[in-house]
């Protein structure tokens, strides 16, 4: 079973030296325990673009879909057997982030 | 026995039972709850006639069982079913004699921390203790659509993000523990104080199903000491029930109340749990303490015979561990007895930021004011009071003491 693991970036500063370090720590341990599928940081959504080809044509916006202040700022995606064991990896993902972590399911 | 008190007692003793055996055999809740529901419904149609069968319990699960297959037949969902049972069942063989374990992964899945709080209350009643949705919805002040809503959301998040069914490993078991204690206190506590302006002065229905679980859960946790004192203070608690109400629908202070229509059964078996815990030499949790409390309380004849000190090094310890202001507002309360009221009035001023809006804080200073001499503050804190409760024999109980003021 796969879950996604969002980041939730609620602060001004972004991540210090430390916290990446620490990610990178993380990460190894996620590797070579068997539940790592795939990471990435997504930055600020200053970057983003929203395409919507619903219509007649592709209608094409800058920025993020939604304008909130918190938002997701980078993901994992795990394997895990169950949502306790997810949820322990969101744990130990937070402190090594220093952030939220958001759990959801893949369907 | 007539048919229905079988009928009611093979409700309490195998429902729990049943939607465990039946989530194990199935993988699905949803299945569970509804098969088990149908069993009873075709026992409460046949045994009248039929007669009730010599084990009722078996005869339950068959049934059961039967219609659990029916469902998954009918909805065609066979092949993806019996995956699902097989790898449930793959994934942790069940060892020999696990019943009792089995109740008890229902009790931690309906409990589980990634459910919405009274998600976990309402679908432990409901899987656990066997209520019905419109029992938990009146018991709740909800719609009973709402309450549906709410109950079927857990399920389906259950289902989608997989939450275990299982005992969770022995280093997360004190904090999961502690999460279904909590929910089994709500339970009680709503029916201990029930809110709302219709509502009975107490639901015993509500007192008697935590009751119930709780003892579910000790007898499958006999050496967690916080299961145990959980069970304590709520026996302690129950005991003073009938004593607690006035005829005329008041609630009655504990100087107040006549002792001896305090159960005596339920306090000896609320002192023998104390003791045991006692004899333990473990630290005491939250609920211990609290049970303690109670302990010298109900250990008490009159009020004057209170050991007041034992009460208030008590509380020091609950502070300690539980930082709450309303445990703060309790120790002050009981320093009246053991100082005076004028100490325990700083005390309880000193909470005003924080318990502003609770009217226990307000009964409290009311009271105090009241043993001060201060007449108009005590008039004004009653006011405040009676604004605040939500009981209605509460409500009562506070209007008559601003008027004999």
């Amino acid at each position: 079973m796969q879950y996604l693991l969002n980041v939730i970036h609620d602060s001004a500063e972004f991540a210090t030296e430390a916290e990446q370090a620490a990610i990178v720590v993380f990460n190894q341990q996620m590797k070579a325990d068997g539940y790592w599928v795939f990471a990435g940081g997504l930055g600020v959504t200053d970057n983003a673009t929203v395409v919507d080809n619903r219509g007649d044509e592709p209608l094409v916006t800058d920025g993020p879909f939604v304008e909130t202040k918190e938002y997701v700022v980078g993901f994992w995606i795990i394997e895990a057997p169950d949502l306790d064991v997810a949820l322990k990896l969101a744990a130990g993902g937070s402190k090594a982030c220093n952030r939220k972590v958001e759990v959801r399911p893949f369907l | 026995m007539t048919v229905h008190d079988a009928i009611t007692r093979a409700h309490r003793e195998e429902w729990a039972r049943m939607v465990a055996a039946l989530t194990r055999r199935f993988g699905d809740l949803d299945i569970a709850e509804e098969a088990a529901a149908e069993a009873f419904a075709t026992a409460v149609e046949r045994w009248p006639t039929d007669g009730v069968p010599p084990n009722p319990g078996a005869w339950l699960t068959t049934t059961a069982q039967r219609r659990a297959i029916d469902r998954i037949r009918r909805e065609s969902r066979r092949e993806a079913k019996q995956q699902e049972a097989r790898m449930w069942q793959d994934e942790a063989p069940e060892p020999v004699g696990a019943v009792e374990d089995e109740r008890l992964r229902l009790v931690f899945v309906c409990c589980h921390p990634a459910l919405a709080p009274d998600a976990r209350v309402a679908l432990t009643l409901r899987l656990v203790g066997g209520l019905t949705v419109a029992e938990i919805a009146r018991a709740f002040l909800v719609q009973e659509s709402a309450m549906a809503r709410r109950i079927t959301r857990a399920k389906t998040k259950i289902k989608a993000a997989r939450i275990p069914y299982r005992v969770p490993a022995a280093e997360d078991l004190p904090r999961r523990v502690s999460g279904v204690l909590a929910v089994l206190f709500l339970v009680f506590n709503e029916g201990y104080l029930p809110t709302g302006p219709d509502t009975d002065p107490v639901r015993q229905d509500l007192t008697a199903e935590a009751i119930r679980l709780t003892r579910l859960l000790r007898a499958l946790l006999p050496k967690d000491g916080e299961v145990a004192g959980l069970l304590a203070l709520m026996l302690m608690t129950e005991a003073r029930r009938t004593a607690r109400v006035s005829p005329a629908g008041e609630l009655v202070a504990l100087e107040e109340q006549d002792r001896s229509a305090w159960d005596a059964a339920l306090i000896a078996e609320g002192h023998r749990l104390i003791r045991e815990r006692l004899d333990s030499g473990e630290a005491p949790g939250r609920y211990q303490l609290l049970a303690a409390i109670n302990a010298v309380h109900t250990s008490a004849r009159a009020m004057d015979d209170t050991d007041w000190s034992q009460v208030v090094a008590l509380y020091d310890q609950l502070v300690r561990l539980d930082r709450s202001p309303v445990v703060a507002l309790n120790r002050a309360i009981a320093l009246a007895e053991l100082d005076s009221p004028a100490v325990a009035l700083a005390s309880v001023d000193r909470l005003a930021q924080t318990l502003e809006g609770y009217h226990a804080f307000h009964a409290a200073r009311a009271e105090l004011l009241r043993r001060l001499g201060r007449t108009a503050e005590a008039r004004a804190a009653y006011d405040r009071a009676v604004e605040l409760a939500g009981n209605t024999a509460e409500t009562a109980a506070l209007t008559r003491r601003r008027d004999r003021l």
